[in-house]
């Protein structure tokens, strides 16, 4: 199995995307080591990120995405840990390096924004003073320049600085997302590893906020990989999409091609899972049952039992990713020379 | 929300709705002494809903949508204004037959499938429960066939089986069914569903929606989904009610207020939802989305901060809810003066 995305064909169309990579994950495999026995929550994940590029990964609740991230940034604490695979970062291996080692590059150049603000900032001092630790922990240690830089950064997501000296419940939960994306710029990383950032915001705000990282993106050339439940969310947004089912890649793609035609069905399934606000009004269905446990993961598709696709080879051969059009899926529909659905 | 004395006088008639509320405040007192401040968090609310009726009641967090909720389950106690259920008012029910009854007519359906249930007993537990104190006539056997009969109707199958389970055995989307189950077990005539499908994934929220439209359709139960999200709610509302900052801001039939939104407010919600079936709509770039003043709040349309159409009445005078179209509302002071409401 753990040869299978490195195949000729996955490699093939891989290559394609290598001009200026930034960020190289290569089989990165996932596991939580439990008192029952290891469950894979990550496996064999490969994928690259260019300087600027916008990617985003979607999936529902446990299918390893928030995981995957976690492992990239090597933020995992036990039970989990890297298993295999490498995160090559601007030409350096993040696995295995010790935390001196990392702090160099967390922050720096590798920022991460978490899911939820509100537990993520330090809720009993001050936004400024959160700032002033992390750029102190970098080497920065004049006052003006740390009080300078601060207020920059906040200017840039649209806060006035008056809320340096704010604590996080003063803010609204949008003006908290804000700061926390404020912080990240502190040091114009290289690459913004964002979770979730706008799940517990309203419509209107959510949008605010995307069109504004969107914004930032452009103009100070950071990279993002960007997790979502939400596949609607990303549309406009992001360059490439990664849907994850249960800790295995399902498809990878430009976000465009993707939403054009969908080539595995639960990519599909995604897509029409949610209600539209225009047309006429459809009967949906969502995806049926609940993802597998991956503990004990089934033979074959680890879809299959959800698919409405479903042939009976899907129950018993372990699929690889092929290559169609330069994007990958992890579906038999597409195997080499069967063509098209 | 037309003739209130007659309302009450036929209640129970068809036609009269199945709930409504007159002129329902509900504010909180915050700080102490001289800083002491009120949040009004709903004011002067009349909404209504009929049988058979899923009414979607959509707004951004602090509009008041789930102050509403508990208001109407008796966890909060009105400020001032009254609710009508079949007629009755809420203030009357004294007895403890009287509560009860009203808890089993209108039971709630939280949020969070993952702390609205007990995790230390069996999902049967709950269901047999309120079986046994909201329908003390059922022997032991006929509690376990209801519990499997609403089990089933929920799409927990094979029942008998789902009854056994423990809640951490059961996956969010099913624990907000045994939620379902277990109003449901009630016979309930009017279901409070409070955000339910918000912390589920995208791909089974459908189900759940499916779900609230079945027991409208089969089993005859209204029910007041509070969300959110405009797309679900006009995908499973009959009408739709818009809250801004504890005022409704427009009321009426789903695809009517959603094909002609009227309030400068409802235009903004609409904007906003992300569309992966159309560009990307970045015009209101500039609204943050930041939420509205609701402490001591002044005369004049609390909306109006945020709303690139304000005129010098708006600042001046809280707008009134106002037939536009057939029963459809909107308290805007620009769309009542006839002209064309294009905000965003």
């Amino acid at each position: 199995m753990s040869s299978l995305l490195s195949n000729g064909e996955a490699g093939g169309a891989r290559a394609s995307w290598h001009s200026g990579t930034m960020l190289e994950v290569r089989d990165l495999s996932v596991d939580y080591i439990m008192e029952r026995g290891t469950v894979r929550a990550v496996q064999d994940v490969s994928f690259d990120v260019a300087p600027g590029e916008f990617v985003g990964i979607v999936g529902e609740s446990g299918c390893g995405k928030s995981t995957l991230l976690f492992a990239i940034a090597q933020l995992l604490a036990p039970p989990a840990g890297i298993s295999a695979g490498s995160v090559t970062f601007r030409g350096q291996n993040l696995v295995g390096l010790t935390d001196r080692q990392l702090s160099a590059v967390r922050w720096l150049n590798l920022s991460v924004v978490m899911q939820s603000a509100m537990n993520a900032l330090n809720p009993v001092t001050a936004i400024g003073a959160q700032f002033r630790d992390a750029m102190r922990a970098h080497g920065v240690a004049s006052k003006q320049e740390i009080a300078k830089r601060s207020a920059e950064v906040l200017r840039m997501v649209g806060i006035d600085p008056v809320h340096l000296k704010s604590y996080p419940h003063q803010l609204s939960g949008g003006m908290r997302q804000r700061a926390m994306i404020a912080m990240a710029m502190l040091f114009t990383p290289d690459l913004v590893i964002m979770d979730e950032p706008t799940s517990a915001l309203d419509v209107v705000a959510q949008r605010s906020l995307m069109v504004q990282i969107k914004e930032l993106q452009e103009q100070l050339g950071f990279a993002v990989i960007f997790v979502t439940h939400d596949m609607s969310l990303v549309r406009h947004f992001s360059d490439r999409l990664m849907v994850m089912y249960a800790g295995q890649v399902a498809e990878l793609g430009t976000t465009r091609q993707i939403f054009r035609e969908p080539l595995h069905p639960y990519t599909s399934g995604l897509m029409e899972a949610f209600p539209s606000i225009k047309g006429p009004r459809v009967p949906l269905t969502g995806i049926p049952g609940s993802p597998p446990n991956l503990a004990n993961p089934p033979d074959g598709c680890r879809f299959a039992e959800r698919c409405p696709k479903v042939m009976d080879r899907c129950l018993t051969t372990d699929v690889p990713l092929y290559s169609v059009d330069g994007e990958l899926v992890r579906c038999l529909l597409h195997e080499a020379g069967k063509g098209e659905l | 929300m037309t003739d209130q004395q007659t309302e009450q006088q036929t209640a129970g008639v068809t036609d009269a709705p199945l709930l409504r509320t007159d002129k329902l405040s509900r504010h909180f007192r915050i700080g102490s002494g001289l800083q002491r401040k009120t949040l009004h968090a709903v004011d002067d609310i009349d909404i209504s809903i009929g049988h058979r009726e899923i009414v979607a009641l959509a707004g951004e967090s602090g509009s008041g949508k789930s102050t509403i909720a508990r208001l109407l389950a008796r966890i909060y106690r009105p400020t001032s204004g009254e609710i009508y259920f079949q007629g009755r008012p809420l203030s009357s029910f004294r007895s403890r037959k009287d509560t009860l009854g009203y808890r089993s007519d209108v039971p709630m359906v939280f949020q969070d499938p993952f702390s609205s249930i007990n995790p230390v007993f069996r999902v049967s537990h709950g269901v047999m429960r309120s079986l046994k104190l909201h329908r003390p006539e059922l022997s032991a056997e006929q509690r376990r066939a209801e519990a499997e009969r609403v089990f089933t109707a929920v799409g927990l199958a094979p029942a008998g089986e789902a009854l056994q389970r423990f809640p951490h055995e059961l996956s969010g989307g099913q624990r907000q069914r045994v939620g379902f189950a277990q109003a449901l077990a009630m016979r309930p005539k009017l279901i409070l569903a409070d955000e339910p499908v918000s912390m589920l994934d995208v791909s089974i929220r459908i189900g759940l929606l499916n779900l609230m439209a079945q027991l409208r359709d089969e089993q005859g139960v209204s029910v007041l989904y509070i969300t959110h999200d405009i797309a679900s709610a006009r995908y499973v509302a009959d009408r739709l009610i818009v809250m801004y900052a504890g005022n409704i801001a427009e009321q009426g039939p789903v695809e009517e207020v959603l094909a002609n939104p009227k309030h400068p407010y409802t235009q903004l919600l609409l904007s906003a939802v992300p569309d992966p079936r159309a560009d990307l709509n970045v015009t209101a770039t500039t609204d943050r989305g930041e939420p509205p003043r609701v402490i001591d709040p002044t005369p004049g349309c609390r909306f109006r901060w945020r709303c690139p159409l304000a005129i010098d009445i708006c600042h001046t005078t809280t707008p009134q809810l106002v037939q536009l179209a057939p029963s459809h509302d909107a308290a805007c002071h620009v769309a009542q003066s006839g002209a064309e409401v294009k905000a965003f």
